[in-house]
């Protein structure tokens, strides 16, 4: 992980509760986050801007979507087939 | 973990699992005096030599015996969803640990800090140390600190499992696609077992769960390795 993609040092951290998922399904969560990052990282290099602001959606959807499935959809959106929309 | 013949539940370890001890012996206790007030009753109508066959209504006791259980039944209802209601409460918590169901093993997954992940396999019985514990044992224990909340988010990479621990009132199952939520408190260290709650195939009754709760400030230090660039 990049220095800016890690919490600050010393101050747990873990994703807070987000009232749009208030229930025990959690997937949407997760994939949302993850959509939310690509989107934002998307944005800001397409103004020419920093994609710091972006990391607290990095952060979220690290801690909650499983690795395997974050590297199934990275594969996904390197070969174009991502259903999702960016 | 279980004794042998055991009948009752495990000590609690969680604030939830206490509360649903003393409901499990609320509802017991009502379970018992209906079936020996009926049984006193049964037994009362096969020894009598007393016959009345000219019954026409009986208003007052169909009454009694409508309300009667309509009450007994709210009674159960009323601290049932109470604890329902109590398990959905979602606590700012300290950690978020993913739990991945496999055929046939469990992986864990920290992610808030490095990514530590590890393997859980059940550790084989011809391996075990004296004083371990036959098809619970596994080799790699999850640890996590005591009196603190701990967001759970359990899933499964091929078919249906479920991930349980009795002492501490959890089964939550395991489904592919899906992140299921659970909230994990202990109110105390120890180790804590459980076994797959799902049939998933041959090797079902071979994937336990070992759950390590450690000193606060203790897993602080264990954590921190996990920082360290």
């Amino acid at each position: 992980m990049l220095d800016t993609q890690k919490p600050p040092r010393k101050k747990r951290w873990t994703p807070p509760f987000d009232p749009r998922f208030p229930n025990q399904n959690q997937t949407r969560n997760c994939y949302q986050n993850f959509l939310e990052y690509q989107r934002c990282v998307k944005t800001m290099s397409r103004r020419g801007k920093n994609s710091e602001p972006c990391e607290y959606y990095f952060r979220v959807y690290n801690s909650l979507c499983p690795t395997s499935w974050v590297q199934h959809w990275n594969e996904q959106i390197k070969d174009g087939t991502f259903a999702g929309k960016i | 973990m279980a004794t042998p013949a055991q009948l009752g539940l495990q000590n609690a370890t969680s604030p939830i699992m206490e509360e649903l001890i003393a409901f499990h012996d609320h509802a017991l206790m009502i379970i018992f005096l209906i079936s020996s007030l009926v049984l006193y009753i049964i037994s009362l109508m096969l020894t009598t030599k007393l016959t009345h066959t000219s019954t026409m209504n009986a208003q007052e006791i169909e009454m009694i015996w409508t309300i009667l259980p309509a009450i007994i039944l709210i009674m159960i209802a009323l601290p049932s969803l109470r604890i329902l209601y109590m398990t959905d409460e979602f606590n700012k918590p300290y950690l978020t640990l993913k739990a991945i169901g496999h055929q046939w093993y469990w992986s864990y997954e920290y992610s808030d800090y490095e990514d530590l992940a590890f393997d859980s396999y059940i550790t084989p019985t011809y391996f075990l140390e004296p004083g371990e514990f036959r098809l619970l044992e596994v080799d790699n224990r999850t640890t996590l600190p005591m009196e603190a909340d701990i967001r759970m988010l359990i899933t499964s990479q091929d078919v249906l499992h479920s991930w349980a621990v009795p002492s501490l009132g959890v089964k939550t199952d395991a489904i592919p696609g899906r992140l299921n939520q659970a909230m994990l408190a202990s109110m105390r260290p120890g180790l804590f077992y459980g076994q797959c709650s799902e049939i998933c195939g041959s090797n079902h009754s071979f994937m336990p769960i070992v759950l390590e709760f450690i000193y606060f400030q203790d897993f602080e230090v264990w954590a921190s390795y996990l920082y360290i660039v």
